[in-house]
């Protein structure tokens, strides 16, 4: 077994006394999708924050491909390869569908201190943004404003920028959320060859996609990841479905 | 350089401290509650003053002098929020920064065209002229000791009105959670209307006390406006606490500055010299402090998060 | 051609006609209005730079202009009086160049911003602003109360600073220099709006963490503008102490700062020539409203008001229509 690219090592993260993550520990390994499933308010939000580097655990460390990243910022986090997509998509709204793809593929390819060349016509910068767009099926969107992208757009325009980036790891918090059935199937596709070119941890509520996608799967209640395996395994586990029943029978 | 002459330095930057705090304080709540930065608290300040002077001109009563700059600034300020600062609060703040500096050009220009471009003069009343010994023999003017009591008194009153009273319990929801006061019941609107006069009246009545040191003219405000940024950003933005430490941080400074500077550049070099490189540097003082604190502290030394 | 590059071509070329037609018609005056606008609008263009494209809300760009002032005010009062600068550690005199002192404007002004920038950029929004204002009153005072070049007094320059090959007294031919500095300069932001680092700071504006999150750094990013942003309205503020040969602290005065991000909304945030037709805009007020009432700032605040709260594109925004360009 290789080692995992992303390694998250029993971080714990605590907001006055609510513990949002309780040591939690999950990895991720080339070749696969894990995902991180969980009920309303478990954590997953502040987990994948504290993967990418918007908050700092109280305790724990991650590694990325080997290096302690724990104390790196953002930034640092996605010049390493992480790729991330938000849950409420995060664009520059003014900005064109090609425009916001050429924002990814420019801070993949560094120098933005670049004042004079015309970045538009920059032929390799272009052809990196148009083979993103292309691969989540937005092409014959690239000069519309992303503000007037319908929400479904918006998701597949963060998946574009996300590959331009060429990351080692996808970070995916709820891609298909708020698609509709087509546009979650033609996206749950995608996800399933993504896997090859860089393993995804995917956080999403979409069970079926959930469980038709994910190599493996961790569960976090509670801020405690109570069970980790295969969709199978998953499904087979008392713990889980007790915390899953158990919130169907709250609500 | 006395001891006796450094008391009444510390005094002096004390008092100007509580003036600074009345017009942050104001500044401080209407942003925290309201989130709106107020270019044209400075021309509340001023109308403050000149209402305080025409009052006394016309009456020849201080103390009817104060009220008025009480109800004019506060009147104004309410005025000022019903027609055109209500509709900025959903703005962004360079939206913000415009429509008051329109409304300061504006304040400005009319108090011009009301009272004429010279300076108008509020006396001091005989009561409060004159000055007093202090414990160690320190003569120390009235007047100027009258502010400070009345200054910290306002302080004390300020805390005591935001920590006990209802409106206080309405003015930290709002600045925790805007919607939440909207569910319970208050009357959004009116909350608005009344904070803003509220700081309103703190600014005015601060103009009319400083316009009996100073004389009362048109654009008195927007220099102290600029100290109480300077305040807001040392203290924190949004904590009434911050504003009245960072308010008498500034005054000590600004006034120990312009004070000590002189005497210790004098230490090594020739009179004439210090005394412009000493009172050059202190004139920058408050804003060396204001990026030390930058530098330490983004937030300032109150501020959250 | 979209409607606004139109209307640009039609502002340029007003702004040329005009004081030609004041030359023709012997109106140094009306030249020298012309003049006034045209640096006016090199300072907005450089605030309009961190404002429009960088989103940063500055109320101290007056530091810049006044900074830029006094680097000519005392490059050229040293030449005037034959007294060098500074004799140790190395000798440097004055100059009564424009080439030069524009450099050193330019220079002193990115300097200035780059300072102010690297303490202010630690926060954002109210406080930026606030902090900004605080340092631009910061040059004032220290203006007033050094008393080397003047002092509240301000600092005469006897005789215009020379160009090469021109005679910069006459209102014409030093209009004509302002002018082509104004369009060396509009060349300059709007290559660097359309150049890589453009389209990384427009979009740290629109969403700093998009930014981010594609592993660019916004505080760079806005330093960096910021700094550009002084260099131009320095470089403006070395003009117009050439065109009043005077040089005071009201360079400094926040209402200057005022003054500047008014021609910048009035024209049009972000526009290219937004500052351009801001700057026109006031002046001409200012020369006809000026003429009515001597209170003429309280319909300048009434105009700025209705500007804000129904207008919010400017006078290029209501001419040319909402969309901005994108490519």
């Amino acid at each position: 077994m290789t080692d995992p690219i992303l390694d998250v090592r029993g971080i714990s993260k605590s907001f006055g006394a609510l513990k949002a993550s309780n040591d939690v520990s999950l990895d991720l390994r080339e070749g696969e999708i894990h995902a991180l499933i969980g009920p309303n308010g478990a954590g997953k939000s502040t987990l994948i924050q504290q993967i990418a580097g918007g908050l700092r655990p109280d305790e724990g460390t991650i590694w990325f491909g080997g290096t302690d990243i724990t104390a790196e910022s953002t930034v640092e986090r996605a010049r390493r390869g992480l790729g991330r997509t938000f849950q409420i998509s995060s664009l520059a709204m003014e900005y064109s569908v090609l425009q916001n793809v050429m924002l990814g593929a420019l801070g993949r390819r560094g120098g933005a201190f670049r004042f004079f060349s015309p970045v538009m016509k920059d032929k390799a910068l272009l052809d990196e943004a148009h083979d993103a767009l292309a691969q989540v099926g937005l092409e014959d969107f690239a000069s519309s404003i992303t503000a007037e992208l319908s929400h479904g757009q918006r998701r597949q325009l963060e998946v574009a920028v996300a590959l331009t980036l060429s990351p080692r790891v996808f970070l995916m918090d709820e891609p298909m959320a708020g698609l509709g059935t087509e546009g979650s199937h033609r996206l749950m596709n995608f996800l399933g060859t993504l896997r090859q070119r860089a393993p995804v941890l995917l956080v999403e509520h979409d069970m079926d996609a959930v469980f038709y996608l994910a190599d493996r799967i961790s569960v976090l209640v509670y801020g405690k990841v109570i069970a980790t395996g295969t969709a199978d395994e998953i499904r087979a586990n008392k713990d889980v479905r007790a915390a899953y029943l158990g919130e169907e029978e709250d609500a | 350089m006395s001891i006796i002459l450094l008391v009444e330095q510390v005094l002096n930057g004390l008092q100007f401290g509580v003036m600074l705090f009345l017009m942050a304080a104001g500044l401080t709540l209407i942003f925290g509650v309201m989130g709106l930065i107020n270019l044209a608290h400075g021309s509340l300040y001023m109308i403050g003053a000149f209402a305080a002077a025409a009052t006394a001109a016309a009456t020849g009563s201080f103390v009817l002098a104060l009220m008025a700059s009480l109800v004019a600034a506060a009147a104004a300020g309410a005025l000022v929020e019903l027609t055109v600062i209500r509709r900025l609060y959903d703005r962004d703040h360079l939206d913000q920064v415009l429509a008051t500096f329109a409304l300061i050009l504006i304040f400005s220009e009319g108090t011009r065209w009301i009272f004429g471009s010279f300076p108008l003069f509020l006396e001091v009343p005989d009561y409060l002229s004159g000055s007093v010994t202090l414990p160690g023999g320190i003569e120390y003017p009235r007047y100027r000791l009258t502010i400070i009591m009345i200054g910290l008194a306002i302080a004390a009153g300020l805390f005591a009105l935001i920590a006990k009273t209802r409106l206080g319990i309405q003015i930290r929801a709002g600045e925790s959670d805007r919607e939440m006061i909207g569910a319970l019941g208050v009357n959004i609107a009116r909350l608005y209307t009344l904070v803003f006069a509220l700081g309103a009246a703190l600014a005015g009545f601060a103009g009319a006390l400083i316009g009996a040191i100073q004389s009362v003219q048109v654009g008195m405000g927007e220099p102290v406006l600029i100290l109480a940024f300077v305040v807001i950003v040392i203290g924190g933005i949004g904590s009434i606490k911050g504003a009245l430490v960072g308010a008498i941080l500034v005054g000590l400074t600004d006034t120990l500055g312009g004070f000590l500077l002189p005497h210790l550049f004098a230490t090594f070099m020739d009179a004439s010299a210090a005394m412009s490189v000493g009172s050059a540097l202190a004139a920058m003082s408050i804003y060396i402090l204001m990026a030390g604190v930058l530098l330490v502290r983004p937030t300032g030394l109150f501020g959250g998060k | 051609m979209r409607r606004e590059t139109l209307l640009n071509v039609a502002v340029l070329l007003g702004l040329l006609v005009v004081p030609l037609w004041a030359w023709a018609s012997d109106a140094p005056f009306i030249i020298t209005l012309a003049t006034k606008v045209v640096i006016l609008a090199i300072a907005g263009i450089g605030l309009n730079l961190a404002l429009g494209l960088g989103g940063l809300v500055s109320l101290g760009h007056a530091a810049f202009f006044g900074v830029g002032g006094y680097a000519m005010g005392i490059l050229a009062s040293h030449a005037q009086s034959y007294t060098p600068l500074m004799e140790w550690p190395l000798l440097i005199e004055g100059t009564k160049s424009m080439p030069v002192i524009w450099l050193l404007a330019a220079v002193t002004g990115a300097l200035a911003a780059l300072v102010i920038g690297a303490l202010s950029l630690r926060t954002t929004g109210v406080y930026f602003i606030m902090i900004t204002l605080a340092f631009g009153q910061m040059f004032y005072y220290f203006a007033i109360s050094w008393p080397a070049y003047g002092g509240e007094d301000g600092l005469p320059i006897y005789v215009r600073n020379g160009f090469p090959g021109l005679d910069t007294l006459d209102p014409i031919q030093y209009f004509a220099l302002c002018f082509g500095v104004m369009c060396l300069v509009l060349l300059f932001v709007a290559r660097l709006a359309a150049s890589a680092f453009g389209l990384a700071l427009s979009g740290a504006r629109q969403n700093a963490e998009r930014v981010q999150a594609v592993g660019l750094v916004p505080y760079r990013l806005y330093l960096v503008a910021f700094t550009l942003s002084g260099a131009i309205t320095g470089l403006s503020g070395a003009l117009y102490a050439d065109l009043n040969r005077f040089v005071s602290p009201t360079m400094f005065s926040w209402q200057m700062s005022g003054e500047i991000m008014i021609f910048v909304i009035l024209g049009g945030v972000g526009r290219l020539f937004g500052p351009v037709v801001g700057a026109t805009l006031f002046i001409v007020l200012e020369h006809l409203l000026g003429g009515i009432s001597e209170f003429w700032h309280i319909y300048l605040g009434a105009l700025l008001l209705i500007v804000v709260l129904f207008a919010r594109g400017g006078l290029i925004g209501l001419l040319a229509g909402r969309e901005v360009a994108h490519d």
